[in-house]
């Protein structure tokens, strides 16, 4: 729907080609791009205000770097301004250990934040820290909301807390009470969503504070908030003094606006993102990819860490120096295929990728799992001989696998003349005068992610 | 409906939109009682206007407008001016009221933790005090506990719960209670469906299958789909609605949690581009609080000092 900020700025910029310094006057009309921008990604409207002077500042008279050109400059520190604001680097230590267990974990937040789902996130990640984690439902209001944590805890591997309590602070410090008697080294309180106006159930979260002394306290938060996330944030924060935030419902299409908002009005650090509906789908905060995203600049980043994350390295080795003798089959090829599904539904990468977002629709269609699982089939259709010799099929072959394989033979046609094409490219590969001009080219390319 | 009643509903609206007027009303108030506006003044109340949700695109109109009321220096009423540009936009469409013909299938779908499970529970009790047979559907299988919630607001308002097996088909399920309301005469058939983010296309398509099985029993089912969307979302509400409207046949929108101190200002772009009307909207945790939109209560929530 919004047109990539990358795009309207290298149209706001087009006058400014061939000039080397950003001065007050070229700036802004950039700068009320980024505005909107920031605006449409729901950034606070004071926040985007302090935000937008203090890139004003940075940028006015800065020199432009030898090969970018003026926009491109100028995204590099609005960029870098929106990334040193929300953090700079990702904390070593997201959270902070007691150095006497039990170390305490509040969990606070709106109705319909994700809490509880969160709890569980965070269990499973504490989990593969070695440590071990209790699960304490403190919510005595929202229907069935105590049953949902120890699902969640089931899930997740880890024990939950039960009593007949009907007091939260009670059952907070009765929990606690029991981790230290079991070895239970970390404990994890799931408190009610609260509307951060209700006097009442704010005292009881103050209270909570008060019988436990959590090593942390969490504000966890919906990334589709709107311009509410800074009364919200900032009200549970003068009243508990907040020690990090959690986001959640990143796997959206929300440009995330809030996690700058909730970071400029706290001062809090943003510590992780919960990023779809399993329990593994939570990770470490990463300011950088936070910035691009409310850029729209997609999220190269993280697409290329999960790729090294799925693709296995030796593999890839073993598949390059065949690559590099023109060895390629369709063995190798199958191989491929695994990888690309290793890395997940075809759907996300692509979300992933800046610019494609609004494609994603369209490109479902033509690049859907399915389609690489069809490939796959084709091949495991193939006897090891022909999967080393493509020569060898023929019609009656190709009829063979394609029973096999519940394909068309012209899908199978297809196939084998994307093998021979990729092949072919790979020979090229190998030559001296090629792999020079692709390095040449991709010099002069400068980002991947600012096309202009 | 009494005049009474009307009236009732009108305060606990206002009553509900008060806190929020609270917190942003004094400089906006100030602001809106000034009959000429300076550049400073209008670039502040623009600022205002945003921090409504109500979207760069609604706000850029409604300072437009603004501006060519002002044009030539003419004295004005800003409020009364900005009023009228956002009853404008939310009158498109008139609510159609909840009235029972054979048997009515409704169904409730949304993003993660906008409170259907909730407003499905208090739709239910409105429906029952009204007199009117009811059975609710409990369709969210995936989260957990969904389906014990969903039971405790059916004990609360009184209306039988039909239910399966968690990870069950939400199809099935919701088959099952469109063949039982319909042997039975039941006139409202509410279905709750697990929160979906409206990028996962392979849930979006869960949706279409509910209603295609649906449809095997009753044709014109579902007859009504409502969206649930949370007053604090920001600008992405508009994508939420646009894909939900293209892919589940919405026909009318829910605003909950307008007692915070958020205002749904979102809606507004909404229902511009959707042309939907809102049935209800929620201002707290009562059975109680789940009350008909009032456009012109809710703009003055918006305006109000």
């Amino acid at each position: 729907m919004f047109d990539s900020l990358t795009q309207k700025l290298s149209q706001a910029m087009k006058t400014l080609r061939g000039q080397s310094k950003l001065t007050e006057a070229n700036l802004e009309a950039v700068l009320r791009e980024v505005r909107m921008a920031l605006l449409e990604a729901d950034v606070h409207v004071s926040v985007a205000r302090t935000f937008l002077q203090r890139v004003k500042e940075k940028a006015l008279g800065a020199e432009v770097m030898q090969g970018l050109n003026p926009a491109q400059a100028f995204i590099d520190i609005v960029h870098r301004e929106l990334v040193e604001i929300m953090g700079g680097q990702a904390p070593e230590h997201p959270i902070t250990f007691a150095s006497k267990p039990p170390t305490v974990v509040m969990m606070v937040g709106l109705q319909g934040a994700g809490k509880t789902t969160t709890c569980g996130k965070l269990a499973v990640f504490l989990k593969k820290l070695g440590r071990s984690p209790l699960l304490v439902p403190a919510d005595v209001y929202r229907p069935a909301a105590i049953e949902q944590l120890h699902v969640v805890a089931r899930e997740a591997g880890v024990p939950s807390f039960r009593t007949d309590v009907k007091d939260p602070v009670a059952i907070c410090a009765a929990a606690l009470a029991e981790a230290k008697l079991k070895g239970w080294d970390t404990v994890i309180l799931d408190t009610a969503g609260r509307l951060h106006l209700d006097e009442g159930l704010m005292e009881e979260l103050v209270r909570i504070k008060a019988a436990t002394s959590p090593d942390e306290i969490f504000f966890v938060a919906d990334a589709m908030t709107g311009q509410d996330a800074v009364r919200s944030a900032t009200a549970f924060h003068e009243k508990l003094g907040i020690t990090g935030v959690v986001l959640t419902k990143t796997d959206g299409d929300t440009r995330g606006g809030a996690a700058f908002s909730i970071k400029q009005a706290t001062g809090q650090p943003l510590k992780f993102v919960g990023e779809g509906e399993k329990l593994e789908d939570f990770q470490r905060f990463h300011p950088d990819r936070m910035a691009q995203r409310i850029l729209g600049m997609g999220d190269v980043l993280s697409l290329i860490e999960h790729a090294k994350d799925k693709i296995d390295e030796k593999e890839a080795e073993v598949m390059a120096r065949r690559m590099a003798k023109n060895q390629f089959t369709l063995e190798d090829m199958r191989k491929q295929f695994q990888q690309v599904q290793k890395l997940g539904s075809m759907n996300k990468i692509i979300g992933m990728l800046p610019g494609l977002g609004q494609m994603k629709d369209q490109l479902a269609s033509v690049a859907t799992d399915k389609r690489i699982k069809h490939l796959e089939a084709i091949i495991n259709s193939m006897t090891p001989a022909e999967r080393a010799n493509h020569n060898l099929l023929d019609g009656k072959r190709k009829r063979r696998i394609a029973a096999g394989c519940g394909r068309p033979v012209s899908e199978i046609n297809q196939l084998i003349k994307q093998y021979v094409e990729t092949k072919k490219m790979m020979g090229q590969m190998n030559d001296p005068k090629f792999m020079a001009r692709m390095q040449r080219m991709a010099k002069m390319g400068g980002g991947p992610n600012l096309p202009f | 409906m009494g005049v009474g009643l009307l009236g009732g509903l009108f305060d606990k609206f206002k009553q509900g939109l008060k806190r929020t007027q609270d917190l942003v009303l004094a400089p906006m108030g100030r602001l809106l009682g000034l009959r000429r506006l300076d550049e400073d003044q209008m670039e502040e109340l623009e600022d205002l206007l945003l921090q409504a949700d109500l979207g760069v695109r609604a706000v850029d109109q409604l300072m437009a407008r603004l501006r060519f009321e002002l044009r030539g220096g003419s004295e004005i009423d800003p409020k009364a001016v900005l009023k009228d540009e956002l009853l404008k936009q939310l009158r498109q469409r008139p609510a159609r009221p909840f009235v029972a013909s054979g048997t009515q299938v409704v169904l409730l779908v949304g993003v993660n933790g906008v409170g259907k499970t909730t407003t499905l529970g208090k739709l239910a009790a409105h429906l029952k005090a009204r007199g009117e047979g009811v059975l609710v559907v409990a369709g969210d299988t995936f989260r957990a506990a969904a389906i014990d919630q969903l039971e405790r607001w059916g004990e609360r308002a009184g209306v039988p719960v039909i239910r399966n097996q968690m990870g069950g088909d939400p199809a099935a399920i919701a088959f099952d209670g469109a063949t039982s309301a319909q042997a039975k005469g039941t006139p409202w058939v509410l279905i709750d469906t697990a929160g979906r983010l409206h990028t996962k296309d392979h849930l979006m398509k869960e949706l279409d299958k509910i209603h295609r099985s649906l449809q095997k029993v009753i044709p014109d089912a579902p007859h009504r789909v409502l969206l649930v969307l949370d007053a604090t979302t920001g600008q992405n509400g508009l994508q939420q609605a646009e894909v939900f409207a293209r892919t589940a046949g919405v026909t009318d929108l829910v605003l909950t949690k307008l007692d915070g101190s958020a205002k749904g200002g979102v809606v507004v772009p909404i229902l511009d581009r959707l042309k939907l009307p809102i049935a209800f909207v929620g201002v707290g945790e009562g059975v109680d609080d789940l009350i008909p939109f009032e456009a012109e209560a809710f703009v003055d929530g918006l305006l109000d000092a």
